[in-house]
């Protein structure tokens, strides 16, 4: 087969250069997808003009949607290149950085702040310490834990945020991704006991409050966690600590 | 308490990850070295799960069965004494995950559930949905976040480990590495170093299941300093993954262990779609050939029996090298609760609803078992490990340590199925336990950055980088890559022997000739991906020939390491007492005398230089040969 698919390409040298757009010209094969394509186009990176450029550089690693190192904007649109396949893509087919995260080099952008936003909800269990103490682990409903899991599988790929109006490089909302981790933790039995804190973090500016509502985040998940539905539980359970807060509660 | 040490560990997978949770925990300061965010690493892609005895179905599993399973499936080659800790600790080790916050899927009445894996006959392997690696990971991932944001800890992401600043008397003191943006070398010196760099699948290219970063590079830049390599011709093939031209997708064993079959049509001119096969007309092969294991028996016997299926009987599926993964007999809603992450994965990359049609599989190049050669000190009292000995997985160069995938212990000559998450996890963590006893004996700390010991390396480093920029040749690397993975995969495979084995070495030597004649064709100085992977690249050629040297050294059949010619044949229907099978066993154990020993390659200007070393037996004599039938 002699079908030939087309991409068009944002570059951009360096964090600081301006971008510009290249096309390149890749053959068609059953099952392609945006990463074995960009593979192609990085072995002869030749565009459509016959010019020979530097290679497009990317970041991809698992190539089976499990890491999140390739999402990029695919027709604008937030996706995992490994697993777009081509077929199901209009052409020409776009591609371009995610534009909510600083480039570093073409397709590539620095997703530090969604680890640090990690970090700034306290997302993690506080435990003594990584030994045995020689005790079972909790019971834990079946049901519970498909909620849990659901969550769990979040690869901090960026998608939602990449979809959010709320969120932004000017912007301080955490997004989605940040929020239905503690959501998850909230939820852990023992992580339970800093429910507080986490709910806190959250009930800042840049916090849960910002979500605009726009429910974006859901729709471009490529591991389809229910982000709105742990943005609505947070929803609540934040104003019952407001008022805790309020009226001197206990916990 | 003498004052704070500093660590630099290599890698922010399961391994490494755990290595660096202990040594913090010790109060030590640690820096951790990744290529990429460290929770992209390849752990995640592990999937059906991990082991660890907890009988809590029924079946009177044992942690002594454990241990014997994971011994004969690995075909006697692992040193005992760690095997046995390591099994011992794993029920504890899934408590700790479990503290964590790892959604390990629960029983109907609450408990840990459990799965059937291979190799085994018991269901010991707990399991998060079908992505348990990426849960393990982000759990311990979590608990780094928390030591970071405790100051105990600091990441250095994008950052790729070039080689090890070696003092006068040959001891480790920190790491030269490269910035993957700026592309600026710079020396970082510590008190020991941890290797937990994962596994070098990459070596067999697209043909592997392995992440495109799991190059083996890291462990074979020590290689070359002096470190040795181990048993590094066993390499697994996992029966189960999806063709493709980019890479080989793993579908789980626990699909197989979840009740799906293997098969492909009795007639090679078969026309029908799948569904349309009647019964008799499938071929299930390994049901037939081991009725006792079935679909389940260990994965190089599965690996093989896939490829004589394809290769020897020409039944592959549409004449292709291709067999049938079914799960369509199973309960549509039980598997996609189980089994969601891969059947999303197959689905997604193959168009097809594994519910509602067959797979079609192929065995691909999937994990090393051997590794960088680690010490252990046995524990006379007990039999396993000395527990926080400073020799535990201490390599042969002083202060640098291993652990993970690219190390070779645990699996001898093939790993059992969830028992590498279980490796990655436990020898990270007695690893670190072992670094941060070993920094309790260190006299005197590491020298300053500015130190010779470290400015001839980066000069070194930089030399090596400039050649390859201002090289004007004209192979390309991705071309020679993919070279690499065809040579490998088809000369240094699942099936060997010897003329093959000395055509693919001298292969691989005008592969490493070419690959210094590289033309990057980038001019952007900054994000080089091509220079990181044109180094990555020379390495992975260079693994390439250990592996090779390796088996061609190897004259028997071992676990993963098959060489027809020397294959001693199980008798057919006899069974131990039979006098056909006990004059097997006696052949059986004459070939042990010979073959039952640790290969360790060291670097050598010549190539490769073989020797060997005696494996510690001091647990499970081996009395009892495989036999899964």
């Amino acid at each position: 087969m002699s079908e030939k698919i087309q991409f068009r390409i944002r570059r951009q040298d360096t964090p600081y250069s301006p971008a510009y757009w290249q096309t390149f010209q890749v053959p068609f094969r059953e099952g392609l997808n945006v990463v074995s394509a960009l593979m192609m186009i990085r072995q002869n990176p030749l565009t459509t003009d016959g010019m020979k450029v530097d290679p497009v550089a990317w970041e991809f690693n698992c190539m089976e949607e499990v890491c999140g190192a390739c999402t990029m904007l695919i027709n604008h649109r937030p996706m995992p290149a490994c697993s777009t396949l081509v077929d199901t893509l209009q052409q020409p087919i776009t591609l371009e950085p995610l534009s909510k995260f600083p480039v570093i080099r073409d397709l590539m952008v620095d997703r530090s702040r969604m680890f640090a936003d990690l970090k700034r909800v306290r997302a993690w269990i506080e435990i003594d310490g990584a030994w045995d103490i020689h005790q079972g682990a909790p019971r834990i409903s079946p049901e519970h834990w498909r909620d849990n899991y659901l969550y769990s599988r979040c690869m901090s790929c960026g998608s939602c945020l990449e979809a959010c109006p709320q969120y932004g490089q000017m912007l301080p909302f955490v997004g989605a991704a940040a929020l239905a981790a503690v959501r998850l933790m909230n939820n852990h039995p023992t992580g339970k006991y800093h429910r507080k804190q986490r709910l806190h973090a959250i009930m800042v500016e840049g916090g849960l409050s910002d979500c605009g509502n726009a429910q974006n985040c859901v729709q471009v998940c490529p591991k389809e966690i229910p982000l709105t539905t742990a943005i609505g539980e947070l929803g609540r359970e934040t104003t019952v600590q407001m008022l805790k807060d309020l009226f001197g509660s206990a916990d | 308490m003498r004052k704070p040490r500093k660590v630099i560990v290599v890698g922010g997978g399961l391994g490494g990850l755990w290595a660096a949770l202990r040594v913090a925990e010790a109060g030590h300061q640690v820096q951790i070295f990744s290529l990429f965010e460290v929770k992209r690493s390849h752990s995640v892609c592990a999937q059906g799960g991990i082991n660890a005895c907890f009988d809590s179905k029924g079946e009177r599993d044992t942690i002594w069965q454990h241990i014997v399973d994971t011994l004969k499936g690995g075909a006697y080659l692992a040193n005992q004494p760690p095997v046995k800790s390591m099994c011992e600790d794993a029920p504890g080790l899934i408590q700790t995950f479990e503290r964590m916050g790892v959604t390990f899927s629960r029983t109907a009445e609450g408990l840990l559930d459990l799965r059937l894996f291979g190799g085994v006959k018991h269901r010991r392997t707990l399991f998060a949905g079908a992505s348990t690696g990426q849960q393990l990971l982000y759990g311990v991932d979590q608990e780094i976040r928390r030591q970071e944001s405790l100051g105990r800890l600091q990441k250095f992401e994008w950052w790729e480990f070039l080689s090890l600043g070696l003092n006068q008397q040959g001891v480790c003191q920190g790491i030269i590495a490269m910035n993957l943006r700026t592309m600026e070398i710079k020396a970082f010196p510590s008190d020991a170093v941890m290797l937990a760099s994962g596994g070098m699948g990459q070596v067999y290219g697209h043909r592997s299941t392995n992440s495109t970063n799991s190059t083996g590079a890291a462990a074979c830049r020590v290689y070359q300093q002096g470190a040795w390599f181990a048993n590094t011709e066993f390499f697994q093939f996992h029966p189960t993954a999806m063709l493709g031209d980019d890479k080989t997708r793993l579908m789980s064993e626990a699909a197989r262990g979840e009740g799906g079959r293997i098969w492909v049509p009795r007639d090679a001119q078969e026309q029908r779609r799948p569904n349309q096969i009647p019964e008799q007309d499938r071929f299930y092969f390994l049901e037939e050939w081991y009725p006792s294991y079935g679909n389940t028996v260990p994965r190089d016997l599965a690996s093989r029996a896939i490829w004589e299926v394809v290769n020897k009987l020409g039944l592959g599926v549409a004449g292709e090298a291709k067999v049938y993964l079914d799960l369509t007999h199973l309960n549509p809603g039980f598997i996609e609760q189980r089994l969601h992450a891969i059947l999303d994965i197959y689905r997604k990359f193959h168009g097809t609803d594994p519910v509602h049609e067959p797979m079609e599989i192929y065995p691909s190049a999937h994990y090393a078992m051997g590794g960088l050669w680690v010490d252990f000190e046995r524990d006379d009292t007990t039999g396993g490990i000395k527990h926080g000995s400073p020799r535990n997985h201490a390599t042969n160069i002083p202060g640098l340590y291993a652990c993970g995938e690219c190390d070779y212990g645990y699996h001898g000559a093939n790993r059992l199925g969830a028992n590498s998450l279980l490796s990655a996890s436990y020898s990270g963590r007695v690893a670190g336990e072992s670094v941060a006893n070993y920094l309790q004996g260190l006299q005197q700390g590491h020298p300053d950055s500015d130190d010779p010991i470290y400015s001839s390396e980066i000069n070194h480093q930089q030399e090596l980088n400039r050649q390859l920029i201002n090289n004007q040749g004209e192979e390309n690397p991705y071309q020679l890559h993919r070279e690499l993975g065809e040579l490998m995969s088809s000369q240094v495979g699942v099936v060997r022997d010897n003329q093959t084995l000395s055509n693919a070495i001298e292969s691989l030597r005008t592969l490493q000739q070419r690959s210094r004649n590289i033309d990057l064709q980038e001019r952007n100085s900054w994000s080089n991906q091509g220079l990181a992977y044109a180094r990555q690249l020379q390495e992975m050629i260079r693994l390439g020939e250990v592996i090779a040297v390796s088996a061609l050294h190897r004259d028997e059949c071992r676990g993963a390491h098959y060489k027809p010619e020397f294959e001693l044949k199980l008798p057919e229907n006899a069974s131990a007492g039979d006098p056909a099978y006990e004059t097997y066993r006696n052949q059986w154990k004459a070939q042990n005398q010979n073959w039952l020993k640790t290969t360790i390659a060291k670097q050598t200007d010549w190539g490769p230089q073989i020797d060997y070393q005696a494996v510690d037996l001091s647990v499970l004599a081996p009395e009892e040969p495989r036999d899964y039938r």
